[in-house]
């Protein structure tokens, strides 16, 4: 006998439960989609009340009850290049040696475990690290120049894994093919490598940045001022930043109804910062990937 | 026809002498003697596994990115043991080119493919470079397909031009030896034949070493036949005398297509 492809009880029953399995694949996006639309809507709209020239360009005043956040603004721009400026390089140097030179073996995979692990510990952890590293020892004392640091170490493991990641989608045979026609192995990898992955290594590294950009305990311990109504002079000045002032402003001030508008206003201007630096992610990737297809 | 005879009629170009290489513990290749003779066509052929892709790879040394891989015995390329410590890796493998299995052209333009080799390294002006570049392309028999598109990505070629750009990516170095890596096994019968006839034309001016599992192929395109079996030079002789009256009875079954 010929079998019917029509529609019949017996396929009815499963398709029952695909249609429930997928409802409940389905219900789980709209519910993350709800609470993140809900909570960007809600900083949104009490935010949106304060933002000002005056808010962005001016320094907190009378006891951080008015004036805006400027110096905020301008230290977490600040700590935020001092870790891009070590974690970058430094990351993508560990991620060259690991994925092109370091030899396959025990050694190897006990560094590789051990930064995978690093990107688990608690950013608190990091803190308290700068303090004794860089605070106390190197004597670089509470300072943007420590709390930049820690946020760099903070960021290493992120951006050492996103560049080996990069690193590992360039196809061998053009390793194979570069060391054939007389390449030398860092001609190779500077030639050949590292042109294809360089777009992957900038994404992951902004992201990490974006995540440190957003970082409280690590500089809290480490540079971070409750209030400073002047700009950092010297990389070992103290300095205000959008995560701290934002915890101040919801949970540390003497008249939290009056700062909480302010707060919003700080969390939304931090979430714009976090925004613009992932897209500035997207933008160079896409850039750069369309540069060499053609 | 043995070892001694071919050296008395053709020059030898490589000489290898008892070649042992292993992966780890496994032994990949069992003490393999053969003299590779100057601008000939060589094919090595033998079922899949049997370690002809490893022996070519041998030549130029390219298992040495295998972390696991060792060899023993000698590889003598105009004389010289290319497993010596004092050879120069880069030296050698621009003398010895090599030509993939999968056609693997840079995402780079065209000509930044062929000229690729000439400017890593040490500058050359830019009107040689265009020069090496042309003859190179006109040598693969590419030049008339793509004059005109030279800074297009080389990824957008179809397979059996991309293998072409492989080959005058190749040339451009000016090798002496160009090893073939099963070179047709992904691009279509059509494009299979440019390639082999540029094979045919190259033995002119080059040595070359062909690995190929496609008998036909073989008997083709090469002068001399090397049939491995399980890592073992089984025979080896005038391509004509294998395919028509072979001494062993191993490489008849392989060649009558009795097992492969």
């Amino acid at each position: 006998m010929k079998s019917s492809v029509r529609k019949s009880r017996k396929n009815s029953k499963s398709q029952l439960t695909q249609f429930l399995g997928f409802l409940v694949l389905r219900l789980s996006v709209y519910l993350v989609l709800f609470v993140l639309i809900y909570f960007l809507f809600d900083v949104l709209s009490h935010g949106s009340r304060v933002i000002s020239w005056e808010f962005l360009s001016q320094a907190p005043r009378k006891g951080m009850t008015e004036g805006g956040i400027f110096p905020a603004i301008f230290g977490t721009f600040l700590v935020t290049l001092i870790t891009a400026a070590v974690a970058v390089p430094l990351g993508m140097a560990a991620a060259i040696y690991l994925n092109e030179y370091a030899r396959a073996g025990r050694l190897t995979r006990l560094i590789r475990l051990s930064i995978r692990n690093l990107a688990g510990v608690p950013s608190v952890v990091y803190g308290l690290f700068g303090v004794i590293l860089f605070v106390n020892l190197l004597k670089l004392g509470t300072s943007i120049l420590s709390a930049g640091l820690t946020l760099a170490l903070l960021t290493l493991p992120w951006t050492i894994t996103a560049s080996e990641e990069a690193l590992k989608t360039v196809p061998d045979s053009y390793r194979e093919g570069a060391l054939a026609l007389g390449a030398t192995k860092w001609q190779m990898i500077r030639t050949n490598v590292l042109p294809y992955s360089v777009p992957g290594m900038l994404t992951g590294a902004i992201l990490g940045l974006a995540r440190a950009a957003g970082e409280t305990a690590p500089i809290m311990f480490t540079g971070v001022a409750f209030y400073l109504p002047f700009l950092p002079a010297s990389l070992k000045d103290q300095f205000m930043a959008l995560p701290y002032h934002l915890y101040v402003m919801a949970t540390q001030h003497h008249s939290l109804d009056r700062a909480k508008l302010l707060a919003y206003g700080t969390a939304l201007v931090l979430i714009v910062f976090v925004i613009l630096f992932n897209l500035t992610a997207v933008i160079i990737r896409s850039r750069l990937r369309r540069k060499w297809k053609n | 026809m043995d070892r001694t005879d071919i050296n008395a009629v053709y020059k030898p170009k490589i000489l290898v002498e008892d070649l042992n290489l292993y992966y780890g513990q496994k032994q990949v290749l069992k003490s393999i003697s053969l003299a590779i003779p100057e601008n000939q066509v060589t094919a090595i052929i033998g079922p899949s596994g049997c370690g002809k892709s490893t022996f070519i790879r041998a030549l130029n040394r390219m298992n040495d990115l295998i972390p696991e891989a060792r060899v023993e015995g000698k590889i003598l390329i105009d004389n010289e043991n290319i497993y010596d410590r004092d050879i120069d890796l880069v030296a050698l493998r621009k003398k010895v080119g090599m030509v993939f299995q999968k056609p693997n052209p840079f995402p780079k333009s065209i000509f930044d493919n062929v000229a690729y080799g000439l400017t890593i390294g040490h500058h050359q002006s830019k009107a040689s470079i265009e020069t090496v570049v042309e003859k190179s392309l006109r040598q693969a028999a590419l030049w008339e397909e793509i004059k005109d598109r030279l800074g297009q990505n080389a990824l957008k070629l179809s397979g059996g031009q991309q293998q072409r750009l492989c080959i005058a990516r190749t040339l451009a170095v000016e090798p002496e030896i160009i090893l073939f890596d099963e070179p047709c096994s992904a691009i279509d019968p059509i494009a299979t034949s440019k390639v082999e006839e540029l094979i045919h034309q190259l033995k002119k001016n080059y040595t070359v070493v062909i690995v190929t599992h496609n008998m036909q192929q073989a008997a083709r395109v090469s002068d001399f036949t090397a049939f491995l079996w399980l890592g073992e030079l089984i025979e080896y002789d005038r391509t004509d005398k294998i395919f028509t009256n072979p001494a062993n009875k191993l490489t008849e079954d392989y060649i009558t297509g009795r097992f492969g």
